[in-house]
């Protein structure tokens, strides 16, 4: 068997002493996945949320653009999960039946909270109106689509109007904090194992929210600049400072908040920090200083920083945005990475370290990761031209 | 505006739905895991016994007839990287015994072939054999982690995994801090030691404890005041693994050493 060689080659690769039921790595790529997606959702709303609660001028034209995306993910977000599972068609059981000390069991509660109260209602009270227009406008398939979306609510007078806007407000404002819950609680279920130190730490929900955050609204610069290549449209360039600069803000509290944690954990020194101190200087350096680190927050914190005192040519802050968002979605991701395999890779026993080889075929293969990367793309791709957010009216709200 | 009348009914009703089926989520999601996160335990006044092992490393040879014993009674995967139990050993080379690197822990194949001895006589301060199992904690990780509640602790103290409901999240494999449970490889589901419960409710030992030829592992009922568990207990100083966990462990160590984890 094909698993089991891959076994035996991790067997030739432990250093020290692992127990041997730690060989296998049991978490792989789609554990890390899930709180990367996660977290673009809730960073991706928050972002949309700022807009609409602070009123936020600037941020207008990413709102819808943000809650489409914040969709796109969410609709997948749980996908890397499922699939993982030893019995991916008994998870249902996790909703009819879910333990109630489990910090796993309610995921699937707030999961569909978040979906179907939060982010569905607050997109649908946004296009309500446009779903009324455009039904009438559009044909064929595109009218029927619309009309079904309608859900035959079809008042567009000013004051079903404003209810709309009111009742968005509303949802916005319960949306903030179960955004928070959705991504703060993902962080919980890896900071309440305490068998594993790596993992075991109260700042972990808020890490992963504040980290969560920073790659949502990385991902909006991206995605907006990507938007107005393809619709050969001007950037306002007004909203990319705005975002260039919640970026950099959040990226200080999160780097903080993260240096915090790991400066606690060395002044500390537990039992683990033999085995912690050798894991991020050895097989974590690669992915933890270089990419997490270095590349995913030094080098784009100095940019935005930079442009925060001087803001040079057009030209040279939209590729210089464009380049600190991907490295900011790509640290992010390295983030995840060093979180869920990192807390793997070294014994229990405080010993010794096993290896992780990820393999490019296979449900757990890079292939497999990348597709499921790919669908919230191709996803966002279809909302947007289902529902056009640069051809919404804003009138009426 | 007769249309405009009807449709606002019509909003208005798809609200109250919406926000019922809105409110019922949010009260199931928010309450039902609250109540008893903290506590857990079912009342368990009523049991007949309370099953704990008793491990003397003093008596342990590290023959390994025990992990192979348990292979072949439980249907085990035969891989090195499946194990209900298995056996280390622990050599502390001369020189400083509080550095981690004077510390050499061994277990090929779990034990189940014998071990040979890769530090050279001389520099050897102490040697000696751990055989490890599931401990059957008391407030067990697992117990508290698995989101369906397929692992759950019987009433007579053994912790067990109902493979026909078990999802494979692999989380309790991630909240056990012995490294006690594994993936089955076939059966796709977490696994672990069952302390031969088939065995344990016909009044036989659990083969592990059967085959031991030193007498190194023990069970017995800890409710049993007069047992040879509770006896064993009070006449040795024994310990428990990673205590600071506050996992209770129902796995007690005669002459544990601060070196084994």
């Amino acid at each position: 068997m094909e698993h089991f060689d891959q076994l035996y080659q991790a067997l030739n690769e432990v250093v020290g002493y692992i127990y041997p039921n730690e060989i296998e790595l049991r978490w792989s790529i789609l554990i890390v996945l899930y709180p990367y997606i996660t977290g673009l959702v809730a960073g991706a709303f928050i972002l949309a949320s700022l807009n609409r609660v602070f009123e936020i001028k600037a941020l207008k034209p990413t709102y819808e653009i943000s809650l489409l995306a914040a969709l796109a993910f969410l609709l997948v977000a749980t996908m890397p999960l499922i699939f993982h599972l030893g019995h991916p068609e008994r998870f249902y059981e996790l909703m009819m039946t879910p333990h109630s000390s489990s910090a796993m069991a309610i995921f699937g509660f707030v999961y569909l909270w978040y979906l179907m109260v939060v982010l569905l209602l607050e997109i649908w009270f946004d296009y309500r109106r446009d779903f009324v227009v455009w039904s009438q406008e559009s044909k064929g398939l595109k009218k029927f689509l619309y009309k079904v979306l309608t859900l035959g609510s079809n008042d567009i007078s000013p004051k079903a109007l404003k209810l709309d806007d009111k009742l968005g407000y509303i949802i916005t404002v319960v949306g903030i904090p179960s955004a928070f819950l959705l991504h703060g609680y993902v962080g919980f279920i890896f900071g309440s194992v305490k068998a594993n130190p790596w993992w075991s730490s109260v700042m972990m929900p808020v890490i992963f929210l504040l980290s969560a955050m920073v790659s949502g609204i990385a991902l909006i610069l991206v995605t907006y600049m990507v938007i107005n290549y393809f619709r050969k449209q001007k950037i306002d360039m007004l909203c990319l400072d705005s975002i260039g600069k919640y970026l950099f803000y959040t990226i200080i509290i999160d780097f903080t908040l993260e240096s915090l944690d790991q400066i606690h954990r060395i002044y500390e020194a537990e039992e683990s920090f033999d085995i912690i101190s050798l894991l991020i200087s050895g097989k974590l350096f690669f992915t933890m200083s270089i990419m997490q680190v270095l590349a995913g927050t030094l080098i784009p914190l100095f940019i935005l920083g930079f442009f925060q005192f001087y803001k040079p040519k057009e030209k040279i802050r939209k590729t210089a945005y464009l380049i600190s968002g991907i490295l900011v979605l790509v640290g992010i991701f390295f983030m995840r990475w060093n979180v869920v395999i990192g807390g793997q890779l070294f014994s229990k026993s405080f010993y010794g370290f096993t290896s992780y080889k990820i393999g490019l075929i296979g449900g757990e293969g890079m292939l497999a990761a990348g597709v499921w990367m790919v669908v919230p793309i191709l996803i966002l791709v279809f909302l947007l031209w289902l529902l056009p957010p640069w051809k919404k009216q804003h009138s009426g709200g | 505006m007769e249309l405009n009348k009807k449709n606002k009914k019509t909003r208005r009703d798809f609200l109250k739905l919406s926000s019922a089926i809105a409110g019922s989520v949010a009260f199931y999601s928010m309450f039902k895991p609250i109540e008893s996160v903290a506590n857990r335990k079912t009342d368990v006044t009523e049991r007949e016994h309370w099953y704990g092992f008793g491990f003397d490393i003093e008596k342990c040879i590290g023959c390994g007839l025990c992990a192979k014993a348990c292979k072949i009674e439980n249907d085990v995967p035969r891989e090195p990287f499946f194990f209900r139990t298995w056996v280390e050993q622990y050599t502390i080379k001369n020189g400083h015994i509080i550095k981690d690197e004077n510390v050499i822990v061994e277990s090929p194949n779990g034990g189940i072939d014998g071990f040979t001895q890769s530090v050279p006589d001389k520099e050897i301060f102490k040697s000696f054999f751990v055989p490890k199992t599931c401990n059957h904690c008391y407030k067990a990780p697992c117990v508290q982690v698995c989101p369906v509640g397929a692992t759950f602790e019987t009433p007579d103290g053994v912790v067990l995994v109902d493979d026909s409901y078990c999802v494979g999240c692999g989380y309790c494999i991630q909240a056990c801090p012995y490294g006690a449970r594994y993936l089955h490889p076939e059966k796709k589901t977490a696994d672990k030691c069952t302390f031969c419960y088939h065995r344990l409710k016909k009044g036989l030992a659990p083969a592990c404890v059967d085959v031991c030829p030193t007498g190194a592992r023990m069970y017995g009922d800890l409710d049993d005041k007069e047992g040879p568990l509770v006896q064993f207990i009070k006449n040795h100083t024994c310990r428990v693994l990673k205590p600071h966990l506050n996992t209770k462990p129902k796995l007690f160590y005669n002459a544990l050493n601060e070196e084994v984890r």
